[in-house]
């Protein structure tokens, strides 16, 4: 530790200190300590990504959605990702990290996204799935994000949340409607909640005992609840659900608590989870050559696009020189 | 939106623009959020693709993030002060008038 830091708190500390304790917000001009910051960047850049590459799960249905509202609506959710993609960069940017850095870190790997887009959609239930238990949980992890100490994140969030209530509904209705239809389609809607069940759970992240950066996160109240506080709230919402849907829970375990008034759940394959962070998911290589794939064939239009701004700007400064 | 004058957005393959979005006739735009874009021209409909999905607007602006001008954040304290502790420009202070018809 360095003498500065072993001194007391600089006016600075203390303001920012002031703000996280009144529950108020931090704004991008004020000063923030730097361990903050890298946090922030790296949390909202990733979520950023994840929404990016979270487009080509579904992308991968647009054209053989069954129906040309199905697609209409598939369209508008991937569409709506796209949006979520850009808020979330525009918040990290006001930390000082430019978009075409982040893109870099994604484009390169260097950078994470959300493991559970490394699964792979092999029939039309997926989109259901998607939509019920993995935006479910994202909708989870999101809601108290919007009270985030750091002000554009939580604005981007605020957004996002309000967005993401239909992708969660439309996913639900897909099931839903498969759930009434022939016994191939209940099948192939349990099989997909098989698939998608235990990967929605490990979306909130390890359990709170191994997740050393969490308590961190809360006492800056960037992160208001823990990791295994968020999972529990979920699986809470989502066994009436399941019930609704008539789909069963792929959990032996999961059984009511009366003593805790929650829902019981058993352990998850955190080996698993290790192995598809580690690059080794259904899906980790193919999405990260897509997204390279788009953005290298995309570059000639934003070539194109600023070349044309330029040449504007330039035949107006020649016309104002003239009048001049 | 990106901290004015801040490096952010600079050297970027599109510049950053601020976007002000009108809800509905009768009221102000206001600041939605912030894009990139080549010019203006595409700023506009970025923006309208990025922020009006579900009809959030009838009208949008967007301005250069470079091109706004702040007050100075150190100095809040003292820019602001001269409206501290003038508790007579509020309706409230003046109690006299409390339940009295139309006051």
């Amino acid at each position: 530790m360095t003498t500065a830091e072993a001194s007391a708190p600089t006016p600075e500390e203390l303001e920012f200190q002031r703000l996280i304790d009144e529950d108020s917000r931090v704004e991008p001009t004020d000063w923030m300590p730097d361990a903050y910051r890298k946090t922030l960047v790296r949390q909202i850049s990733q979520h950023a990504h994840s929404e990016i590459i979270g487009m080509q799960p579904e992308g991968n249905w647009i054209t053989r959605a069954p129906s040309l509202k199905r697609k209409a609506i598939l369209m508008a959710k991937v569409q709506d990702e796209a949006g979520h993609g850009l808020y979330l960069y525009s918040a990290a940017q006001t930390l000082g990290t430019t978009r075409d850095t982040m893109y870099e870190q994604l484009l390169s790997g260097a950078a994470k996204y959300s493991s559970i887009f490394n699964y792979t959609t092999p029939t039309w239930a997926d989109m259901g799935s998607i939509g019920w238990l993995v935006d479910g949980a994202a909708i989870c992890n999101q809601v108290p994000l919007c009270r985030a100490s750091y002000g554009p994140y939580g604005r981007a969030m605020v957004r996002i949340c309000k967005e993401e209530s239909f992708h969660q509904r439309q996913g639900f209705e897909i099931l839903l409607t498969l759930m009434r239809g022939s016994d191939e389609q209940r099948r192939m809607a349990q099989e997909s909640v098989n698939r998608w069940y235990a990967p929605a759970l490990m979306m909130f992240g390890p359990p709170d005992g191994e997740s050393p950066n969490s308590q961190r996160s809360m006492a800056w109240k960037i992160k208001r609840f823990s990791n295994d506080d968020l999972r529990q709230r979920f699986v809470d919402m989502i066994v009436p659900q399941a019930e609704v849907l008539g789909v069963t829970l792929p959990d032996p375990d999961l059984k009511w608590n009366e003593e805790r008034g929650h829902y019981d759940f058993g352990e998850l394959d955190w080996d698993e989870f290790s192995e598809v962070l580690a690059g080794r998911g259904q899906a980790n290589t193919i999405r990260l050559a897509n997204r390279r794939e788009a953005h290298e064939e995309g570059a000639w239009v934003r070539e194109a696009a600023r070349a044309y701004a330029a040449r504007v700007d330039a035949d107006c400064s020649a016309l104002l020189e003239k009048v001049a | 939106m990106a901290a004015p004058g801040s490096e952010a957005g600079k050297h970027e393959t599109w510049p950053l623009w601020e976007v002000f979005i009108r809800s509905s006739r009768g009221l102000s735009h206001v600041h939605a959020g912030s894009l990139h874009a080549p010019d203006a021209v595409m700023a506009v409909r970025n923006a309208r693709d990025l922020y009006t999905r579900r009809g959030e607007g009838v009208s949008i602006w967007v301005v250069p993030s470079e091109q706004i001008t702040t007050s100075d954040v150190d100095a809040r304290g003292g820019f602001f002060e001269s409206a501290e502790g003038k508790e007579f420009r509020h309706a409230t202070y003046y109690t006299a008038s409390e339940e009295v018809p139309h006051l």
